[in-house]
C-alpha cells in the first residue's frame, strides 16, 4: 500500500504510452501496410501510383463490405445477435438483382438511358426483396426466441445461412456464374495521378455514398437511433417510453436488408460474376468490418468496411491473394484481443 | 367515474397465477397506495395497469376507455407512465438522454418539463451529463420518476421508490410525491415502506398473494392492529 504512489510516479511514462496505444494502436496497425507498400513504391518507381490503384480499388470493394456491414452492425446493436445469414441475404440480392437484368431486359446492347433507368428499377426491386427477406427472417425466425438464451437465435441463424445458400445452390448451380458486364466495369473514365478511375470504382462509391447517407438521415429523423439505443440497453423500460419494440427491430432489419441488396446489385455490377457461396466470403469480411469500426456503430461499420476493402486489396495485389483471408482474419482477432471497441465503438461499458 | 377502474384482473407469468382477481379504483387527483408484502403481485399490478404484463381475464378501464389489451408503447399515450421496479435507466446513456426518452412519444416541447424535473431533483442536475449506470441508486431512482414525470402523465405508476434510500432520501422523495400529486398529476403508489405510502397517500389497498385483502382510507389503514403488526413494523 505504502508504495503505491512511488509506483504511479514511476509509471506514469508507460502509463501514457499504454493509453496512447489503446487508442491509437489500431490505427497504428491498420497503417502499416499502406505505409510500408508506400515506401517500397517510392523506392522502386519513384511515386505512389501502384498503392494510389490499390486504394481505388480497395475502396470500391469496400464500399460494398460497408453496406452489408452496417446491416451487421444495426443487427448486433439492437439485439446482440450476430446474424450469420445476412451475408446471404446479400448473396441473395446478386442473385435476384441478376434475374430481374433478364427481366427488364437489361443486356451489353441496352443504351446508357434505358441501362440507367433499368438498373434503377433492378436497385429498387432488389431493395424491396433483400428489406423483405431480412425482416421475415426475423419475423420468424429470431422473435419467437426473443426470451430465449442468446445462443438460441445464433443456431436458427446458421440455419438461416445454409437455407439461403443452398437456395442458392439450387437457382444458379454450385460454379460461379458470368453476369452480364452492363456497365462495362473496368473500363478507365478517367486517370489521376496516373491511377486509373473505372466505370465501376464510380458506380461502387456514387452508389454507396447516398445510400449510406440516406440510411443515416432517415434513422436520425425517423428517431429510430434513439428507440434502437432504448431497445438495445432496456426493452421493457423502451416499452415503458412509448416505443415500438417489434417494429423498431423489424426496421433494423429492413434497413440492414435493404443495403445488403443494394451490396448485390453492386457487386454483380462490380464482379461480374455470381456464386451461391459469395455470402459466406462477404459476410465474414463485412463482420470484421463491422468489429473494426466498432460494432454497433453505423458510420464505424462504413469505415471498417473501406479500410478493410483496401487492406483486401493491398494483399492480393501485393502479398498473395491465398493469404487474404489470412491477413483480414488476423486483424479481426488483433482487434477482439487489444480493442474491443473497435475505431468509433463505446468505450467499454461502465463497471458494474 | 373514477380515472381509473380496475376491475377483476387475473395476470399469469407462465402458468403461475400472480393476480388472482384485483380489483381497484384510482379517482382523479388522487394518491392511492398498494402495500403487502414481498411476492403479493403489487409490481405485477402496476405491469399490468401499464401493458408490460396484460391481464388474461378482467378489465382496466381509463378515463373510460378499456386498455386491457393495449400495448405499453400505447399507454404511456394515454397518460399512464411508470417508473417500474429496479428502476430500469438506460444504463449507458446520461442523466439527460434518459431525460429525453421519457418524452420519446412528445411531439411539444418539453423543455419546461426538464426544468421541472431539475426543480424536483436538484442532483439529477449537476449529473446531467453523467451515464445513469454510473450514478448511485437513490440517484437513479429519482432519475426513473423524473423520466417518467418527462411523458407529462395523468396518472403516475410509482413501484417502490423508496427502495434501498437512506431515511433521509426517503423523506425527500415523499415530499416530493407530494409535490408532483400537488401540481396535478394522479398517482398510483407501490410501496413495502408503509409508513411514508399511507401518509401520503388519501386511500390504501393491502394485497396478500394476488388479491386484495383489505382496502380503506390511509388514516384508517394506519390504525388497523393488522396492518400495523404486518406492514408498519408495530405490534
Ligand atoms: N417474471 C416472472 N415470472 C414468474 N413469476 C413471476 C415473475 N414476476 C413475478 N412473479 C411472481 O408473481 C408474484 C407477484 O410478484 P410481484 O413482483 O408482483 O410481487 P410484489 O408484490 O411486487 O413483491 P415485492 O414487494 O417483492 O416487489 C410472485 O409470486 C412472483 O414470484
Ligand atoms: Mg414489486
Amino acid at each position: 500500500m505504502e508504495a503505491a504512489p512511488v509506483n504511479v510516479t514511476k509509471s506514469a511514462p508507460l502509463a501514457a504510452v499504454g493509453s496512447f496505444l489503446g487508442k491509437y494502436g489500431l490505427i497504428l496497425v491498420l497503417l502499416v501496410m499502406p505505409v510500408a507498400f508506400g515506401i517500397d513504391d517510392l523506392r522502386t518507381d519513384g511515386n505512389l501510383t501502384a498503392l494510389g490503384q490499390n486504394l481505388v480499388a480497395g475502396l470500391s470493394n469496400g464500399a460494398i463490405w460497408a453496406l452489408v456491414a452496417v446491416g451487421y452492425t444495426l443487427v448486433y446493436g439492437i439485439i446482440e445477435l450476430i446474424n450469420f445469414a445476412h451475408g446471404d441475404v446479400f448473396m441473395i440480392g446478386s442473385f435476384v438483382a441478376f434475374g430481374l437484368y433478364g427481366v427488364f431486359g437489361l443486356t451489353v446492347a441496352t443504351g446508357a438511358l434505358g441501362l440507367a433507368v433499368g438498373l434503377f428499377a433492378v436497385l429498387l426491386v432488389t431493395m424491396f426483396a433483400t428489406g423483405s427477406l431480412n425482416v421475415l427472417i426475423e419475423r420468424v425466425g429470431y422473435r419467437p426466441l426473443r426470451g430465449a438464451p442468446k445462443l438460441a437465435p445464433l443456431i436458427t441463424a446458421v440455419g438461416f445461412s445454409f437455407l439461403l445458400q443452398n437456395v442458392g445452390l439450387l437457382w444458379l448451380g454450385g460454379s460461379q456464374a458470368g453476369v452480364p458486364n452492363l456497365i462495362d466495369q473496368a473500363k478507365v473514365v478517367f486517370t489521376v495521378a496516373g491511377v486509373d478511375i473505372t466505370r465501376g470504382d464510380i458506380l461502387a462509391l456514387a452508389a454507396t455514398a447516398p445510400l449510406v447517407y440516406l440510411a443515416t438521415t432517415f434513422i436520425r429523423k425517423s428517431r429510430l437511433d434513439k428507440a434502437m439505443r432504448a431497445t438495445a440497453q432496456d426493452p421493457e423500460a423502451a416499452r415503458l417510453m412509448g416505443i415500438n419494440v417489434d417494429t423498431t427491430i423489424s426496421l433494423t432489419f429492413l434497413l440492414g436488408g435493404v443495403l445488403a441488396g443494394a451490396a448485390g446489385l453492386i457487386y454483380a455490377l462490380y464482379q461480374t460474376t455470381v456464386w451461391f457461396f459469395q455470402g459466406f466470403t462477404a459476410g465474414l469480411i463485412a463482420f470484421t468490418a463491422a468489429v473494426m469500426g466498432g460494432i454497433g456503430n453505423l458510420k464505424g461499420a462504413v469505415l471498417g468496411g473501406l479500410i478493410i476493402g483496401c487492406i483486401q486489396q493491398i494483399s492480393d495485389n501485393r502479398v498473395g491473394q491465398e493469404w487474404t483471408p489470412v491477413i483480414v482474419f488476423a486483424y479481426l482477432i488483433l482487434i477482439m484481443v487489444f480493442k474491443p471497441s473497435g475505431l468509433l465503438g463505446e468505450e467499454t461499458r461502465e463497471a458494474g | 367515474m373514477a380515472m381509473l377502474e380496475v376491475s377483476d384482473i387475473h395476470t399469469f407469468y407462465g402458468n403461475i397465477e400472480a393476480l388472482k382477481g384485483i380489483s381497484l379504483e384510482v379517482e382523479e387527483g388522487e394518491v392511492v397506495t398498494l402495500i403487502g408484502s414481498n411476492g403479493a403481485g403489487k409490481s405485477t399490478t402496476l405491469r399490468s395497469i401499464s401493458g408490460l404484463s396484460p391481464p388474461r381475464e378482467g378489465s382496466i378501464r381509463f378515463k373510460g376507455q378499456e386498455i386491457g389489451e393495449t400495448p405499453p408503447q400505447d399507454i404511456v399515450r394515454l397518460g399512464i407512465s411508470q417508473s417500474p421496479e429496479g428502476r430500469k435507466c438506460f444504463q449507458r446513456m446520461t442523466v439527460r438522454e434518459n431525460l429525453d426518452l421519457g418524452a420519446y412519444m412528445r411531439k411539444d416541447d418539453y423543455e419546461n418539463d426538464m426544468t421541472r424535473v431539475f426543480d424536483l431533483f436538484p442532483r439529477l442536475k449537476e449529473r446531467e451529463k453523467q451515464k445513469a449506470g454510473t450514478m448511485s441508486g437513490g440517484e437513479q431512482q429519482m432519475l426513473a420518476i423524473g423520466r417518467a414525470l418527462m411523458a407529462q402523465p395523468e396518472l403516475l405508476l410509482l413501484d417502490e421508490p423508496s427502495m434501498g434510500l437512506a431515511p433521509i432520501l426517503v423523506e425527500r422523495i415523499y415530499e416530493t410525491v407530494a409535490e408532483i400529486n400537488k401540481q396535478g398529476t394522479t398517482i398510483l403508489l407501490v410501496e413495502q415502506n408503509a409508513n411514508y405510502a399511507l401518509e401520503v397517500s388519501s386511500r390504501g389497498y393491502v394485497l396478500e398473494t394476488g388479491a386484495v385483502a383489505l382496502t380503506d382510507a390511509s388514516s384508517k389503514l394506519r390504525e388497523n392492529p393488522d396492518v400495523q403488526a404486518a406492514y408498519l413494523g408495530g405490534g
